[in-house]
């Protein structure tokens, strides 16, 4: 059962903290399903969940509806709402870097990285990047001292315990490890982005 | 054909509507009028849906030329305005004939000014909206001049009043009332926001309203959270102590705490605030 600290966001918002980010993903779902009173937004992040309201909502009755939530995480927490797999090409430009910081070779940080599913935690940056979560743990490693200005779109990153693909080129401090010809982002689609909320993904090696 | 022209567009001027809200888990900001009591003022005055798209004007020096008889009104920032040479009111009903060009001069006081325009800019939606991020670079491209801007048709609802007495944006110092929290233990003050006569900086724009005249200590290993979602008058800390107010195209989320958040109607006023203006904050509470 995932009980979230409720906290003050001002007149029209309630930020509710939990744990990790497993228990984001099924907290943000949760309150997605529950149709809360007043909700405009659901704002998933690492540790909380950002219920953005209609102004004038009345916040107890969020807040008791919140309570109210009966929030389980499984054995194997939610269940994927879908399944996305991206080829990479992983010869990024920090990939010496990243096995230097890891003590893992090269083959053993593709190996890692393509070994199990991610999961779409959150979104933020730009339009269709998505924060993917529950990879190896071996492959956390910290941002880049300092930040490119340019970060091509496609590469493929690390940066703390997350995983995530540029999806248009922008500056960006992410330990580079490869890059994809999946389109991120394109308003001609819908939903417009690859990768959605509690989706699962999987790296492949390009070309096998 | 019900259109206006874009005859010149000032430093900015943007179709604005009440924003997207619903795709922040993709990235994607609410966006909208960055002053919404104006623009909602400025459709009531024209019968408008409350949602209809109008343009938002940065310090005026706007123009535009009816390409049919239509109905406008101006809200916000009260921009000496004329049509065809003629001066013409503030917060009224505005009738632009075939030809005519309405002019906007420069605001004594305020930042932005609305053109609501009975029937709606009716540029095509981008995910349910007509609203330009300037954040995300979703939406409408910024107004340019010779831009053909569609008008749709007139609502059934007539308009019900010629003038609203509502008073223009202030000159002088803007209170805005805040709300603590969520992260103001990474304050060393809590409540410090309310003790420095602020001033906002000329890096203010629609994505927040940075603020200079001091600073707020930030205790050793506080300055820094994993990532959390960011609202609409978010008041956040960033590790240098200078305040930033997140407005209508702040971003998704962020890793700098929120030490208060501007309660909702006024973010409308903290957008009409200009580069060298004083800004103070109130704290309130009670609304747990």
């Amino acid at each position: 059962m995932i009980t979230p600290t409720l906290l003050p966001y001002g007149d029209a918002g309630l930020l509710l903290e939990v744990a990790d980010t497993a228990e984001v993903v099924v907290l943000a779902d949760a309150c997605r399903a529950a149709d809360l009173p007043g909700v405009l937004d659901v704002v998933p992040a690492a540790r909380t969940v950002l219920l953005v309201l209609v102004p004038g909502t009345d916040l107890g009755s969020v807040r008791r509806a919140v309570a109210g939530l009966e929030v389980r995480t499984g054995p194997a927490g939610a269940a994927p709402a879908g399944s996305v797999e991206i080829p990479v090409v992983y010869d990024g430009e920090d990939i010496a870097e990243v096995a230097r910081l890891t003590g893992l070779s090269e083959p053993e940080v593709v190996a890692a990285h393509t070994g199990r599913p991610w999961r779409v935690a959150f979104g933020g940056f730009a339009p269709g990047f998505a924060y993917l979560t529950g990879g190896d743990p071996r492959l956390a490693v910290a941002r880049r001292a300092e930040a490119r200005t340019s970060v091509p779109a496609g590469s493929v990153g690390l940066a703390g315990e997350f995983s995530g693909v540029y999806p248009r080129s922008s500056p960006g401090g992410w330990q580079l490890i490869g890059r994809t010809d999946a389109v991120l982002w394109d308003l001609a689609r819908d939903p417009p982005a690859l990768l959605t909320p509690g989706a699962e993904v999987r790296f492949v090696v390009e070309g096998r | 054909m019900r259109a206006l022209e874009v005859l010149s567009t000032g430093p900015q001027a943007l179709v604005q509507d009440l924003g997207r809200p619903g795709h922040a888990a993709s990235g994607v900001g609410r966006s909208g009028a960055a002053d919404r009591a104006a623009l909602w003022l400025g459709n009531r005055l024209v019968a408008n849906p409350e949602g209809a798209a109008g343009i938002e004007i940065v310090l005026g020096g706007f123009a535009v030329r009816a390409a049919a008889l239509l109905t406008v009104a101006l809200t916000g920032a009260a921009a000496p305005a004329t049509v065809d040479g003629r001066p013409v009111g503030h917060h009224a009903v505005i009738l632009l004939r075939r030809g005519q060009e309405l002019r906007l001069g420069t605001p004594p006081a305020g930042l932005r000014t609305y053109l609501a325009v009975r029937g709606g800019i009716e540029v095509p939606p981008v995910l349910g909206s007509r609203s330009t991020d300037v954040l995300s670079g979703i939406g409408p491209a910024p107004l340019a001049k010779g831009d053909e801007l569609p008008v749709g048709p007139e609502p059934e609802a007539f308009p019900l009043v010629d003038v609203a007495p509502v008073a223009p944006p202030p000159a002088g110092a803007v209170t805005l009332r805040v709300v603590a929290g969520p992260r103001d233990e990474h304050a060393a003050d809590p409540r410090g926001l309310a003790g420095v006569a602020w001033t906002a900086s000329s890096r203010t724009d629609r994505v927040g309203m940075r603020l200079e005249g001091g600073t707020l200590a930030v205790p050793d290993g506080a300055g820094s959270l994993p990532s959390e979602g960011i609202g609409r008058g978010a008041v956040q800390l960033p590790p240098g102590g200078a305040p930033v107010v997140f407005l209508a195209d702040h971003p998704v989320t962020g890793g700098y705490p929120v030490i208060a958040v501007v309660l909702d109607a006024d973010t409308d006023r903290a957008a009409q605030v200009r580069p060298g203006q004083p800004v103070r904050f109130r704290y309130v509470g009670g609304v747990s």
